[in-house]
C-alpha cells in the first residue's frame, strides 16, 4: 500500500507538469490554469509562425546529419578503442568519459571559445560541429559494451577465410554491434533534438533551434504557443522512443 | 605412404608474452599431406603455435617459412591456410549457407559456383540440406562440421584446427575424428591438429608431435611415441605407465627388480642408470612361480574393456590392465615380455 503510495505520487510529480502542459496548449483562451474549451489556435499561430518554421527546419536538419556524423564517427572510434593495448584502453575510455561528466554549460563555453579563437562565423556549422562532438561519447559508450562481448576470433576468422581487416570490420563486425550503434544514433539524435544549452552559446546568424525558440518566447511572456510547441517536441521524441523500442524488441525476437 | 615434401619449416621459434616464454625454440619440419597432431597439456603453447601458423600472432624470434617463403612477412587473409577455431567462430548473422560461402565472396567468385561448391562441401560435412538454417538453430557438433566446410571450401594448403571435438561428447568424437580422417585422406590437406587428448592424437595422426612447457618433447609416429617414449614426460602423458628405475649391465638387457631382464633396447653406457617403462596392459598377470617377480593384489576396478589393478611389489605401485580378475590380497606373478620392455635416459628422481 505505502509503495502504491509513493510509486503514485512519484509519477503524478514526474508527468503532472507535463499532462497539464500538453492539455492547455488545447485551451482556447490564453490563460494556463482556467480550461474555457478545446481548440487547435496555438497549433495554427505556431504553423503560421516563419521564424519557427525555420527553427523547427534546422533543428531536424541538424539532429539527422549530427547523428550520421557521430555515429559513423563513434562507431571506427570505439572500434580502434578496442584494439588498443589495454594500458591505452582505460586512457581513452577516460578521455571519452570526461565529456559526458562535464558540465553542459561549460562544453558550451568552451565550444564557444574554440570557435572564437578559430574566428569562426556562429551559425548552422558551428552549432552542427558542436552536436556531432557532444554526441560522439555516448555513441562510443553505447558501442563499446557489445564489442567487448564479442567473440575475439570472429574478425580473425573473416581473416582467415581472406578478409582484409577492413572487410572484417564491414562483413562481420559492424552487423554484429548493429543493434547497439542503433541504441548510439538513437542517443544522439534524442540529444541533438531537446539540446539547448550548448546549441544557445553556439549559434547565431538568424539560426536558431526549438529549444531555443521557447527560451526566448518564455522570456516574452508566457503565451500557450510555447505549450503547443513544447507538445510537439515530446511527441516527437516520444514516438521516435516507441518506435526504436518496438524495433529492438522485434529484433530480440527474431 | 607420406610424400616427404617439405611444406612449412619452423626454425628456433620463440614467443614471448610480456616476458613470459611461451615458446622456447621450435624446430619442426611439416610435410605435405601430413596429419600432423600437436599434443600437449594446457598451456603448453598449442595454440599460441597455431596462432603464429594462422597469422594471429607474430614470432619473437626464430622463421617460419612455407614452401620456402617467410611466412611471417604475410599478412593472415593472404596465407594459404584455413583455421577451424576452438569455439568455431561461426558468423552468427550469416546462414549455413553463407557461413560457408564467406571465403568465395571476397573472392568474387561467381554465385553458380559457389552454390555448387557450398553443396558440395555440406554434403561432405554430411550435413545437406541445411543451407538455409541459423547458426544458432545448430547443434555443437553441426556447427563444427559447418566450422570445417567453411575452411575446407577455400581449398586451403594446410587446416589447421585447434581441439575442433572438444565439446563433443565422446560417440560423436569418435565419428567425427574417423571423419575428419576420411576427408584429409581424400583431399590431399595437411592437417595441422591440436589437442590434448592422447587417444585422440594416437587415432588419427600421421606424425604426432608433443609439446610441454612451450618445447617439442617428442616427435614421431603414434606407434614409436607409444612405444618408445623419449622420457617420463612422454611416457607419462601418452597413456599410463610405470616407470620403473633399472640399470643396463649391457646392450639388450636390463635390471630392474633384482632381475636382469632381456629387452631390445642398445646404445647406453655399460651399467648406465636408466628409466624402464613398462604400458599396464604389457604386464601379465600370472600364477606365482611363473612370474619374473611377484607382488601382492591391492585393489582392482572394473573399467569396461578391462580390469585395473594395482599390484605391490616391494613398496612400488604397478597398475595392470588385464581382462581377468584377481581377488585382492592374493599373492601373483608379473610377466613381461622382452619387446614390451621400453628403456629410456633416467630422468632424474
Ligand atoms: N595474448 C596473450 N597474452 C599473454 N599471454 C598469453 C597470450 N596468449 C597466450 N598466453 C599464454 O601463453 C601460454 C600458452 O598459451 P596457449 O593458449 O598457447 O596454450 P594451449 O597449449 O593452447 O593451452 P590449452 O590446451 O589450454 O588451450 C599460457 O601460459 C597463456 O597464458
Ligand atoms: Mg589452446
Amino acid at each position: 500500500m505505502v509503495k502504491k503510495l509513493y510509486l503514485g505520487l512519484l509519477f503524478f510529480f514526474l508527468y503532472a507538469p507535463i499532462i497539464v502542459l500538453m492539455v492547455f496548449s488545447f485551451n482556447e483562451s490564453r490563460s494556463g490554469t482556467v480550461w474555457t474549451g478545446f481548440s487547435l489556435t496555438w497549433y495554427e499561430e505556431l504553423f503560421r509562425d516563419r521564424r519557427m518554421q525555420d527553427a523547427f527546419r534546422y533543428t531536424l536538419l541538424v539532429a539527422v546529419i549530427s547523428t550520421a556524423v557521430s555515429t559513423f564517427i563513434g562507431t571506427f572510434t570505439a572500434i580502434g578503442i578496442q584494439k588498443l593495448r589495454p594500458k591505452w584502453q582505460a586512457f581513452a575510455l577516460n578521455v571519452n568519459y570526461f565529456p559526458v561528466i562535464n558540465p553542459e554549460i561549460v562544453t558550451a563555453i568552451s565550444l564557444m571559445m574554440l570557435y572564437r579563437s578559430l574566428r569562426l562565423d556562429f551559425g548552422f556549422a558551428t552549432m552542427l560541429m558542436s552536436h556531432i562532438m557532444f554526441s560522439i561519447p555516448y555513441v562510443i559508450l553505447a558501442v563499446l559494451p557489445r564489442l567487448y562481448a564479442l567473440d575475439k576470433n570472429l574478425a580473425e576468422a573473416a581473416q582467415d577465410l581472406g578478409a582484409t581487416p577492413w572487410q572484417a570490420i564491414v562483413k562481420v563486425i559492424i552487423p554484429q554491434i548493429r543493434p547497439s550503434i542503433f541504441t548510439g544514433a538513437l542517443m544522439a539524435f534524442t540529444m541533438s533534438l531537446d539540446d539547448f544549452v550548448i546549441s544557445f552559446f553556439n549559434s547565431g546568424g538568424g539560426v536558431t533551434n526549438l529549444s531555443i525558440e521557447i527560451y526566448a518566447m518564455a522570456r516574452r511572456g508566457i503565451r500557450p504557443t510555447v505549450n503547443a510547441l513544447a507538445t510537439l517536441m515530446v511527441a516527437v521524441i516520444f514516438t521516435v522512443v516507441l518506435i526504436a523500442n518496438r524495433i529492438s524488441i522485434r529484433k530480440a525476437k527474431s | 605412404m607420406l610424400q616427404k615434401k617439405p611444406l612449412i619449416t619452423i626454425r628456433n621459434l620463440t614467443k614471448e608474452f610480456d616476458g613470459e616464454v611461451v615458446l622456447k625454440g621450435i624446430d619442426l619440419t611439416i610435410h605435405q599431406n601430413e596429419f600432423v597432431t600437436l599434443l600437449g597439456p594446457s598451456g603448453c603453447g598449442k595454440t599460441t603455435l597455431l596462432r603464429i601458423l594462422g597469422g594471429f600472432e607474430q614470432p619473437s624470434d626464430g622463421e617460419v617459412r612455407f614452401e620456402g617463403i617467410d611466412l611471417t612477412q604475410i599478412p593472415a587473409y593472404k596465407r594459404e591456410v584455413n583455421t577451424v577455431f576452438q569455439k568455431y567462430a561461426l558468423f552468427p548473422h550469416l546462414d549455413v549457407y553463407e557461413n560457408i560461402a564467406f571465403g568465395l565472396r571476397l573472392k568474387k567468385v561467381p554465385e553458380a559456383a559457389i552454390m555448387e561448391k557450398v553443396n558440395r562441401m555440406l554434403s561432405l560435412v554430411k550435413l545437406d540440406g541445411f543451407q538455409k538454417r541459423s547458426i544458432t538453430s545448430l547443434s555443437g557438433g553441426q556447427q563444427q562440421r559447418i566450422a570445417i566446410a567453411r575452411a575446407l571450401i577455400n581449398q586451403p594448403k594446410v587446416l589447421l584446427l585447434d581441439e575442433p571435438l572438444g565439446a563433443l561428447d565422446l560417440k560423436l568424437r569418435q565419428e567425427m575424428q574417423y571423419e575428419l580422417k576420411e576427408m584429409q585422406k581424400e583431399l590431399g590437406i595437411t592437417f595441422i591438429f591440436v589437442t590434448h587428448d592422447q587417444e585422440e592424437a594416437l587415432t588419427m595422426s600421421d606424425t604426432i608431435v608433443v609439446l610441454n612447457e612451450g618445447q617439442i618433447q617428442q616427435k614421431g609416429c603414434p606407434v614409436d611415441i607409444y612405444n618408445e617414449p623419449n622420457n617420463r614426460f612422454v611416457a607419462n602423458f601418452i597413456g599410463e605407465s610405470n616407470i620403473v628405475p633399472g640399470v643396463m649391465p649391457m646392450d639388450l638387457r636390463v635390471a630392474f627388480e633384482g632381475q636382469t631382464f632381456h629387452c631390445v633396447d642398445r646404445g647406453f653406457r655399460q651399467n648406465e642408470e636408466v628409466d624402464v617403462v613398462i604400458r599396464p596392459e604389457d604386464l601379465q598377470i600370472v600364477p606365482e612361480r611363473e612370474g619374473a617377480f611377484t607382488g601382492v593384489v591391492d585393489s582392482v576396478i572394473f573399467k569396461g574393456v578391462h580390469y585395473e589393478i594395482l599390484v605391490m611389489v616391494g613398496d612400488r605401485e604397478y597398475v595392470v590392465h588385464a581382462t581377468k580378475s584377481a581377488s585382492i590380497g592374493s599373492k601373483v606373478g608379473l610377466f613381461v615380455s622382452p619387446e614390451d620392455i621400453h628403456v629410456m635416459k633416467w630422468g632424474g628422481a
